[in-house]
């Protein structure tokens, strides 16, 4: 008798909180069909249209010349934004996570800000500053030194854009491990350097490197920003995007779509060490899609 | 100053570098640059600021970017609840593969992103070739805009959905059900109210994005001017003809709207914390 009585609560357990198998069904094909049809079909494509002419065509569209320089400037690029946004990330995050102060909410505010203002704005502003017209146009002019339409242009830009990846993965981490730690170390007889670096470094490593992943995608990837910046100066200040872009409207769609298959390559690869940190460290990861950081860690410090 | 800031009695060593280089860097690199717009629009007469920002191609491309945007950011509301909901709620094979696959969109180059739609989308496309002879001109259009915009917002709704359904308590619906309520009326009645604010908040995260967007959706929008360009594009365009105070004005308006966005997005986040707490 009670037997029964817990299978047939057990029965309505069952349909009580989830939906028929029909509707199920409908609705996993349904939301497959959408990610297929809108997420997987464009980038078969970029490698599909890159293959179109053969593996002799894409091989010698990616070794081209002015191929080989865009891809030696993407890495640069990000060589240069990614190390330094690392530092700042850190910096910021030390700051906010483990000191209290006046004026905290306003400042992850302004570290989240780069991602709210489109990347055209992002390059327009450095052309503001440096452009012939802008405040120190003049100045620079006359010392020869060139910062828009050259490599410097490209780095500022990339950097602004990319500031927030690191600071936003490490500061929430950072915050919940608190400052026991630390302070035991400390009283320990650790110097400050080597807490930082033994014990809250190790324990925010993951977050670091999802933070790095996500940043170097973005710095590697960016089209905007540089765009505005970069002058399109073939073989000196094209990045890959602009490359793509430049012979794309030249009609040269199989080396265009093969200079965007590497980056699609880039992007699946990003995709997958993402998904692997996220797995390997489940407290890690899906924060990039998150607004207002601002309010949540607003919450966690009050 | 700042050591005067720091917290009386933590042992932690450290707050005046750190926070001395994180304003320092946030000066150079944000503050100073931003200030530059700002700075430029003051040398900017009233008048002036305004006959650009109401000339009717600049007027015409405020309307394809605001409308392509929202229309974005609404069907990403409706599948990014439904992909959500899926992806949390049912087990089926691949389920992992496609929770990895929403970020695509975030991790692939726009530029990359713009010629792939466009491929895909043209006459001659894998689904343009379908919609050509329904009379649809999907490439060049502003249909094209809002597949760009759809295809750049997608993992928003989805990623402020998800965790909130994660957590959302089984009990409730049994409580529902165990009441007398149907399963749609536990979804209508008891779950969507508890979404809405994750909802919002990655609608209004997917049409800012949308709204500053430039290289997915430059390849596919065909940029005639009146009929398919967007306000970042304009922007580009004056810059080319050396009009650095249009650009100026054209930008400030797009800045003061996306600031009014990550307003709203913040006490959209306050709001639904309370919601949750309570």
């Amino acid at each position: 008798m009670s037997q029964g009585a817990i299978v047939r609560i057990g029965a309505l357990d069952v349909r009580a909180t989830s939906e028929p198998r029909i509707i199920r069904w409908l609705l996993i094909t349904v939301a497959l069909a959408f990610l297929i049809l809108f997420v997987c079909l464009p980038v078969v494509a970029v490698f599909v249209q890159a293959l179109g002419k053969g593996f002799g065509a894409y091989f010698g569209a990616v070794v081209e010349p002015d191929a080989w320089a865009a891809i030696r400037l993407t890495l640069l690029t990000a060589a240069i934004a990614v190390p330094l946004n690392l530092v700042f990330g850190l910096a910021a995050a030390w700051a906010v996570a483990k000191f209290e102060f006046p004026g905290k909410t306003a400042l992850v505010t302004l570290i989240d800000l780069p991602f709210s203002v489109s990347p055209v704005v992002s390059g327009l502003i450095y052309v503001l500053l440096f452009g012939a017209q802008g405040w120190l146009g003049g100045w620079l002019a006359g010392h020869d030194v060139k910062i828009l339409f050259a490599v410097p242009g490209l780095v500022l830009a990339t950097l602004f854009v990319t500031v927030p990846f690191v600071a936003r993965e490490v500061i929430p981490l950072m915050q919940a491990q608190g400052t026991e730690e630390e302070e035991a170390a400390m009283v320990l007889g650790a110097r400050g350097w080597q807490t930082f670096s033994r014990v809250t470094l190790r324990n925010v490593k993951w977050g670091v490197l999802y933070g790095v992943i996500l940043c170097n995608a973005r710095a590697m990837g960016e089209f905007g920003a540089v765009s505005v910046v970069s002058g399109h100066i073939r073989g000196q200040t094209n990045t890959l995007p602009l490359h793509v872009e430049i012979l794309y409207n030249e009609y040269n769609f199989v080396a265009a779509f093969a200079a965007a298959s590497l980056l699609a390559m880039l992007a699946l690869v990003t995709l997958t060490a993402k998904a692997l940190v996220e797995w390997w460290s489940p407290e890690v990861g899906h924060l990039e899609a998150r607004g207002g950081r601002a309010a949540e860690i607003r919450t966690v410090a009050t | 100053m700042i050591g005067r800031l720091r917290r009386r009695h933590s042992v932690l060593p450290g707050f005046g570098l750190a926070m001395g280089f994180t304003v320092l860097y946030l000066s150079l690199i944000v503050l100073l640059p931003l200030s530059a717009v700002v700075f430029k629009s003051a040398t900017v007469s009233w008048a002036q600021f305004w006959a650009t920002v109401s000339s009717p191609r600049v007027l015409a491309s405020y309307r394809m970017s605001f409308g392509a945007s929202f229309v974005g950011a609404l069907i990403n509301m409706i599948f990014g609840v439904l992909l959500a909901w899926v992806l949390v709620r049912y087990e089926f094979p691949g389920r992992r593969f496609a929770d990895a696959l929403v970020d695509l969109p975030f991790a692939l180059p726009t530029a990359v992103a713009g010629i792939a739609l466009t491929a895909v989308y043209s006459k001659e496309g894998w689904i343009g070739q379908y919609l050509e002879p329904l009379g649809i001109k999907a490439a060049f259009s502003p249909l094209g805009i809002m597949i760009a915009l759809t295809f750049i917002g997608l993992p928003f709704v989805v990623r402020t959905v998800q965790p909130v359904l994660q957590t959302l308590e089984v009990e409730l619906e049994e409580a529902a059900a165990s009441l007398g309520a149907s399963r749609w009326q536990t979804w209508r009645r008891v779950i969507f109210p508890i979404l809405m604010p994750a909802v919002l908040t990655g609608f209004a995260l997917a049409f800012g994005r949308a709204l500053g967007e430039y290289g997915s959706v430059i390849f596919i929008a065909g940029n005639m001017p009146m009929k398919t360009e967007i306000a970042p594009l304009l922007i580009i365009t004056k810059l080319e003809q050396y009009d650095y105070a249009g650009a100026t004005g054209i930008a400030l308006v797009m800045l003061l709207a996306s600031f009014v966005l990550l307003l709203g997005i913040n006490s959209l986040q306050w709001w639904s914390r309370r919601h949750q707490e309570a």
